[in-house]
């Protein structure tokens, strides 16, 4: 296992990436490592962007410096471009996760700007990190029951990576005492999205 | 009940720096809390709001900055410790009743939070209320981490009755909205926690006319010498390492970054660190002798040279040859936040080391779009600013849009495009009164239930008694939305329960408007009808439209 693990979170407001490093960081110190979570919040409109850092291990600065997050967890795949691209945020030798699901931002649809060509977006950053994996997250939370599992989908998919510094289970503990009421989909989501990562790092295209 | 009481003595919790600063001041014995919210100040009140039934403590969402800080004042007077937290700008608001009580210091501990916005997160600038406390006088203190945040919050209720004076604890964005873990210790039960005391008068201490002021601010420079001697030997000011070749000042977040920074270039052994966490007054003492330890000395902290000038004044009285770097050494300015790249590119500049900047792993071909925060489906401010866009019709683009803050500040955006000024909450009102006399376009305020209540009525009160002509609508969502949903006067609740009610119409016309109406603007039609109507006789005299609807989070709980 791993001694230490910077993950960086990107999504959209309103799509629980911050529940997601919450749960994230508690697993972690319930397991006796360091954990250190830097959210940032404000506003209480949907549909800003939101970044959160997750430090595991014993690092002290609550945010990241450029290049150097070991991993990338994208919830929607135009801000998994802008932490690649223009925030810098991930090593080259570090791993990317990402939801393929788009959110259009206003901006787009006010002709503002344009939604990037995802295909083309991807392959170019495939060949420069050390693995890059996708899946539709949005579509498998709906799978498992609830769009509002679509943080639980991306834990799963981040817990079959092996980066994880304190064992899977204690995330797996973490999500199931999260919210007790809706635990049977939470965890069903989180399944599903293990095993999609599981199975795409099986497969021989991935590496 | 919140996490932040749950768990017990010697427990490790993954907790919010304000969580931590909460959970601090109410294992110190807090008895009296008061807010108004604000980013990134809010979850201090929030958190302290949920404890309230359980602790036994007094908590409210004063009006504003400025009354919350006049009720912990008088609290603290009465013997029972009291806090009050705020985003930086709010100590703008409350500053006139903070500057005061310095000189009339205090008798029970009295600590009053400020949480600095460095980058502006959510904030309109960046202010560096460090210069608060030497403006005041206040003793300082400076987390750098949620652990920190807590043991100064704890440690500073007996600081200020020792020393007789409020303590400002100042944190950032970063420490307010960092969780880590932190070890905390026992709760008073309830029954030892001092929620009430007895206010013995001393008129010729708290009255401060001029002749009571005079021998009040000698004294207040007294006690500033003991507080100086307090932060000589205080356990927050501390000196890491051995290195000689440079000695590290640093405060706050920064701390964090430098020691990270110091690790990532492996240069441990050469530096040393000094870090302030009781930063003013200046441990002068300390300081110097750091300053004479080492061959050269850099300062990093964020935002405004206040630590940096005070070396080089100190360094030049004591003739001190030690060569300082601080704001322009590497990424370091007076600008943003600090991270770890803009710190350890200057700890690596002194050093004469390389530090190289890593190429992003993928360049968009294109600028990517942005994407900014919208207001969510079905706001009610949405359907306002519709209605009223209707009403204006071809008069649109003449009219003059003073807008204030809160949620419908995003009326900014395009499709909708209706601000062209702000300046802080309640300029709305006021700035319109300017507009309507030194033009002759048509004026519209807009102003939310909670900006309304919190800095509107004097601007209100003045335009009715000087004539200004211009229309104010006040968006009137039924709660605080932008900060996290907390109530506001205009509602039959507090935070703690049941409350009389303020309403908003019957508080406009005791400021004497005479044209007072009330939408429901999702009601389009009619509210397009009311605002016609309202527009002309605001030509007249001042006018004003409440567009009354509830928030959507409201029902969705959140
Ligand atoms: C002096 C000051 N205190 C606090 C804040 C933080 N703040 C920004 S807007 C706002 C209130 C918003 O409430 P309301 O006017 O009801 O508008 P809503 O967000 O509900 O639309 C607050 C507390 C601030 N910007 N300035
Ligand atoms: S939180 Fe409420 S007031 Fe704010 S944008 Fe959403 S619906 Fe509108």
């Amino acid at each position: 296992m791993p001694e230490r693990l910077k993950v960086y979170l990107i999504g959209v407001g309103g799509q629980g990436s911050l529940t997601a490093a919450r749960l994230l960081g508690e697993a972690a110190l319930r397991s006796g490592v360091e954990a250190l979570v830097s959210e940032v919040h404000g506003m209480a409109q949907r549909g800003g962007i939101v970044e959160t850092a997750v430090l595991l291990g014993g690092y002290r600065s609550p945010i990241l410096g450029r290049g150097a997050a070991d991993l990338l967890l994208a919830f929607e795949p135009l801000e998994a471009l802008r932490a690649l691209g223009p925030l810098k945020k991930v090593s080259p030798k570090g791993w990317v996760i990402t939801n393929t699901h788009p959110i259009r931002p206003i901006t787009v649809s006010l002709r503002l700007g344009r939604y990037p060509d995802l295909e083309r977006a991807f392959a170019e950053v495939k060949g420069h990190v050390k693995q890059f994996l996708k899946l539709d997250a949005t579509a498998l939370a709906q799978e498992a029951g609830s769009p509002l599992a679509l943080n639980m989908v991306m834990l799963g998919a981040l817990s079959a990576t092996e980066l994880l510094p304190f064992p899977v289970a204690a995330l797996e503990e973490r999500i199931e005492a999260f919210a007790p009421r809706f635990a049977e989909v939470n965890l069903r989501a989180w399944r599903i999205g293990r095993e999609a990562i599981a199975r795409a790092l099986a497969a021989p295209a991935a590496s | 009940m919140p996490r932040a009481l749950k768990e017990k003595k010697g427990e490790r919790l993954l907790l919010l720096g304000n969580e931590a600063i909460a959970r601090g001041a109410l294992e110190a014995g807090l008895g009296f809390a008061t807010t108004y919210p604000g980013t990134p100040a809010s979850e201090i009140g929030d958190t302290l709001a949920r404890s309230a039934r359980e602790t036994g403590i007094y908590f409210e969402y004063s009006v504003n900055e400025k009354v919350a800080l006049e009720l912990a004042t008088a609290a603290a007077l009465c013997g029972v410790r009291a806090l009050v937290a705020m985003k930086h700008v709010g100590l703008n608001v409350a500053a006139d009743a903070f500057m005061s009580t310095l000189y009339t210091g205090t008798r029970a501990g009295l600590v009053v939070v400020t949480a600095d916005d460095p980058s502006m997160h959510s904030s309109q600038n960046e202010q560096d209320n460090r210069y608060y406390a030497l403006l005041a006088g206040a003793p300082l203190l400076e987390p750098a981490d949620p652990q920190e945040a807590y043991a100064m919050a704890k440690a500073a209720f007996p600081l200020s009755e020792e020393l007789e004076l409020p303590v400002l604890l100042r944190t950032t964005t970063r420490v307010s909205h960092s969780r880590a873990g932190v070890e905390v210790g026992p709760l008073p039960a309830p029954e030892d926690r001092k929620v009430k005391g007895r206010f013995h008068k001393d008129p010729f201490r708290f009255v401060i006319v001029p002749s009571v002021a005079r021998p009040l601010h000698k004294l207040l420079l007294e006690r500033l010498e003991r507080a100086e001697a307090r932060a000589e030997e205080s356990p927050f000011n501390f000196v890491l390492g051995e290195g000689e070749e440079l000695g590290i000042v640093t405060s706050g977040v920064s701390y964090s970054y430098v020691r990270d920074a110091l690790e990532d270039l492996g240069v441990e052994g050469r530096v040393s660190v000094l870090k302030l966490g009781m930063s003013h007054p200046l441990p002068r003492k300390l300081v110097a002798r750091f300053l004479g330890s080492v061959e050269r000395a850099l300062v990093v902290e964020e935002l405004e040279p206040v630590l940096e000038r005070s070396l080089r004044a100190l360094a030049q009285e004591l003739e001190l040859k030690v060569k300082i770097y601080g704001k322009g050494t590497g990424g370091l300015s007076r600008l943003y936040e600090y991270d770890p790249d803009r710190v350890r590119s200057a700890i690596a500049e002194v050093l004469g080391l390389r530090d190289s900047e890593p190429e992003p792993v993928w360049t968009s071909p294109d600028r990517l779009p942005d994407r900014p925060p919208v207001l969510c489906p079905g706001c009610p401010h949405r359907a306002s600013y519709y209605a009223l866009k209707l009403a204006l019709g071809a008069e649109f683009e003449k009219t003059i849009f003073a807008t204030d803050i809160g949620c419908y500040t995003l009326g900014l955006l395009p499709p909708l495009a209706m601000a062209d000024h702000l300046l802080c909450m309640g300029s709305s009102v006021g700035t319109a009164g300017g507009f309507s006399r030194a033009s002759d376009q048509r004026v519209i305020a807009f102003i939310g239930d909670s900006t309304l209540f919190h800095a509107g009525i004097p601007a209100i009160v003045n335009a009715v008694h000087n004539r200004h002509k211009f229309l104010v609508v006040v968006l009137d969502n039924r709660t605080t939305a932008m900060t996290g949903l907390q109530p506001h006067p205009g509602l039959e609740f507090c935070a703690t329960g049941p409350a009389p009610a303020v309403p908003i119409e019957t508080l406009l016309q005791g400021c004497g408007v005479r044209h007072v109406h009330i939408v429901d603007p999702v009601d389009l039609q009619k509210a397009t009808a009311v605002f016609e109507e309202a527009l002309k006789e605001s030509e007249e005299e001042v006018t004003a439209v409440i567009s009354r609807h509830p928030c959507v989070l409201l029902s969705s709980g959140g």
